[in-house]
């Protein structure tokens, strides 16, 4: 029998080598995912997200990186796991679809050849359904006149059409797991939406999981069933979709959706996060790392949290204690500046 | 595609023509003429001059310049003033020993830069990269002459493996062991340009090779599961083969550009020794000639490099 569970993540960190040291990207992530279930990674550039997804495709490299923890794929250890024998797991089991289009596709090989080469690696379809497939992936990524677009190289097709593609190779072999990586940032707005539509049509279809990494919280309150969200290598919130948008505890996943312009913002300005994400070597991940981006709350800051993330209500996870005391100042001071 | 290339070529007669008025106007501004090395303490001074007079030296000369035009357009090139042969003929024999001799230094560049540039890319940053990084720092700072006189006194003097001069032993007898000969008299000059060429295609191609690796259809490929040594062929030396490729036209012409240095430093026969000596002869017709063809060669190089992008790189066309 199946596990319902797809990915089962268990404190996962991941260290990159940075002048000689090893410094920690991630820390402790603990995700699981459900077969047919969209779980969307939300954060800051810089917060881990896609540290993460590379590390469930296996694709850090390894002299350079030191991954620790547990990625079960499908009940499958893939922590650990190199060279070869990882490879037959990428493209097979999880399909990943990576943030820019028009670079992710090889400039001097042919559509047809592209998507082939995904076929030709794992044995999923034998070789004499290789042709039908094609054209049966691109049709249903929603590409016209496939036997055309198969003879054509990446540069005369338009960045959407070019996204389709690299789903259509993400799919070919029917995967449990589709990671999607940004996959609407380098596109059109107009073509945004298609594309999303698209992911979910065959995650539906073919019941798989999605881990879709964006920080667009327009698209996560739209397609996804849950949400984690990270700062700083760290997950501090993770919850329902539903759960989330309406009662949301952690200070970051608050002025994240305070910073998201929206029809009922009443406001003329819209809230910004004061500073940056930190860099690695100045981390410490026994603390609430976003607490440093609050001003009135420094002293919370310094203080280490022994339980990393608490179950506040049904499948509600929060990390440390602060957000009870967590106000915005313009609610702390009755009416705001103006 | 076709009317690209014809009107090119048809342009390039225009380009030719304004490049022989420049040459055949310099090559006369230089002191002394082609007698001048007739002279000597027992000569005749009216002698040399009715031998100017009647080489119709004392023209004006833009007069000499479409004199020497009219008969270049019959396909008359001339006769060179110190060889005392038509300048056609001494260049297409010169033409044979400088195309054979770049042709095996070529494929020498070619068969050093390339695995070297493997290695060092695919080790980036360990002792066999920097083996070869600091090996071809330092064949780029020799200057090519000292290089090429120290290859002599190794191998041509000090352990006389090789020949120091010439193309061929004058004791071979038919076609094989002229043929060996020639391969032997060749070895020396080529294997040095080699050295040099090799810098070149090393710097391009193992920079080529790192910047591949790190694209973002290197990352597809990965991906999808292709096994490493899959993707360094398939994906990732194809795109860093294009650099090379786009220079290829330019190697291929170059094969009859002649090497100047090694030529005369090695005593080997070639279009790059003729060039200096007619140069230092003040040979007119042989500089004009030699300087055409090269501009020629040029034109032609830039022309197929062109041809060969479009081939081999489908976002390329020919306009």
């Amino acid at each position: 029998m199946e596990s319902e569970n797809i990915l089962e993540a268990k404190q996962v960190s991941v260290a990159f080598r940075i002048a000689g040291k090893f410094q920690k990207a991630i820390y402790d992530i603990d995700l699981s995912l459900r077969r047919g279930e969209v779980l969307a990674i939300v954060g800051e550039s810089g917060s881990g997200k896609s540290t993460f997804a590379t590390a469930v495709m296996g694709l850090h490299n390894p002299n350079q990186t030191q991954i620790t923890g547990s990625i079960l794929l499908d009940e499958e250890e893939v922590i650990g796991k190199t060279g070869d024998s990882m490879a037959s797991i990428r493209g097979s089991k999880v399909g990943m679809i990576f943030q820019n289009p028009l670079t992710a596709l090889n400039p001097l090989m042919k559509i047809g050849q592209q998507i082939k080469e995904m076929l030709a690696v794992h044995d999923v379809y034998p070789e004499n359904q290789y042709e039908s497939r094609i054209f049966q992936l691109l049709e249903q990524v929603g590409i016209p006149n496939p036997k055309r677009v198969v003879n054509q190289f990446p540069h005369q097709l338009s960045g959407g059409m070019r996204q389709r593609v690299m789903i259509a190779i993400a799919i070919a072999n029917d995967p449990d797991l589709i990671i999607a990586d940004e996959p609407t940032t380098a596109l059109d707005v107009t073509i945004q939406a298609q594309i999303l539509d698209l992911i979910l049509e065959i995650q539906k279809k073919k019941n798989a999981g999605v881990i879709l990494i964006t920080h667009d919280l327009g698209v996560v309150a739209e397609v996804a069933d849950t949400v984690a969200v990270m700062y700083a290598g760290q997950l501090v919130e993770k919850a329902s979709v539903e759960e989330l948008f309406q009662n949301p505890k952690h200070p970051y996943t608050r002025s994240l959706l305070r910073s998201n312009p929206s029809a009922e913002t009443v406001s003329d300005d819209l809230y910004v996060i004061p500073g940056s994400v930190p860099s690695l070597s100045e981390i410490e991940y026994d603390k609430d790392l976003f607490l440093a981006r609050v001003p009135w709350m420094k002293e919370e800051a310094q203080k280490v949290i022994s339980e990393k993330m608490t179950e506040i209500s049904s499948n509600h996870f929060v990390r440390g204690q602060a957000w009870k005391k967590f106000e915005f100042p313009d609610q702390k001071l009755k009416g705001g500046k103006k | 595609m076709w009317k690209v290339i014809i009107r090119r070529i048809l342009l390039m007669i225009p380009q030719l023509f304004i490049l022989s008025i420049l040459v055949f106007f310099f090559a006369k501004l230089m002191p002394g003429d082609p007698f001048s090395g007739l002279i000597g303490p027992h000569t005749d001074p009216h002698e040399v001059e009715a031998l100017r007079r009647a080489a119709g030296l004392y023209d004006p000369w833009w007069e000499q310049y479409l004199r020497w035009l009219g008969n270049a357009i019959h396909g008359n090139l001339g006769m060179s003033y110190n060889l005392k042969e038509p300048v056609m003929t001494v260049i297409g024999h010169r033409a044979i020993n400088t195309f054979w001799m770049s042709l095996l230094s070529v494929i020498l560049t070619y068969l050093f830069a390339i695995p070297m540039s493997i290695v060092a890319a695919r080790n980036e940053g360990k002792w066999q990269d920097q083996l070869w990084l600091t090996y071809n720092s330092i064949t780029f700072g020799i200057p090519p002459y000292v290089f090429y006189l120290l290859i002599i006194f190794i191998f041509g003097y000090s352990l006389n493996w090789f020949p120091t001069g010439g193309t061929v032993s004058p004791d071979a007898m038919g076609i094989i062991p002229v043929f060996f000969s020639k391969i032997y008299h060749m070895i020396l000059p080529a294997f040095s340009l080699a050295v040099f060429g090799t810098v070149g295609i090393f710097t391009y191609f193992r920079s080529g090779i790192l910047d591949e690796q790190t694209q973002d259809y290197v990352r597809t490929a990965r991906a999808k599961g292709v096994k490493e040594k899959v993707i360094f062929r398939r994906h990732i030396l194809r795109n860093a083969s294009l650099p090379i490729a786009s220079n290829f036209g330019f190697v291929i012409t170059g094969l009859l550009g002649g090497a100047i240095f090694a030529e005369t430093i090695f005593g080997y026969p070639g279009l790059g020794q003729l060039f200096i000596t007619s140069i230092s002869g003040r040979d007119y017709s042989m500089i004009t000639a030699l300087i055409l063809l090269n501009g020629f060669l040029g034109l032609l190089g830039a022309l197929l490099s062109d041809i060969i992008m479009a081939m081999v790189d489908p976002r390329i066309r020919i306009q």
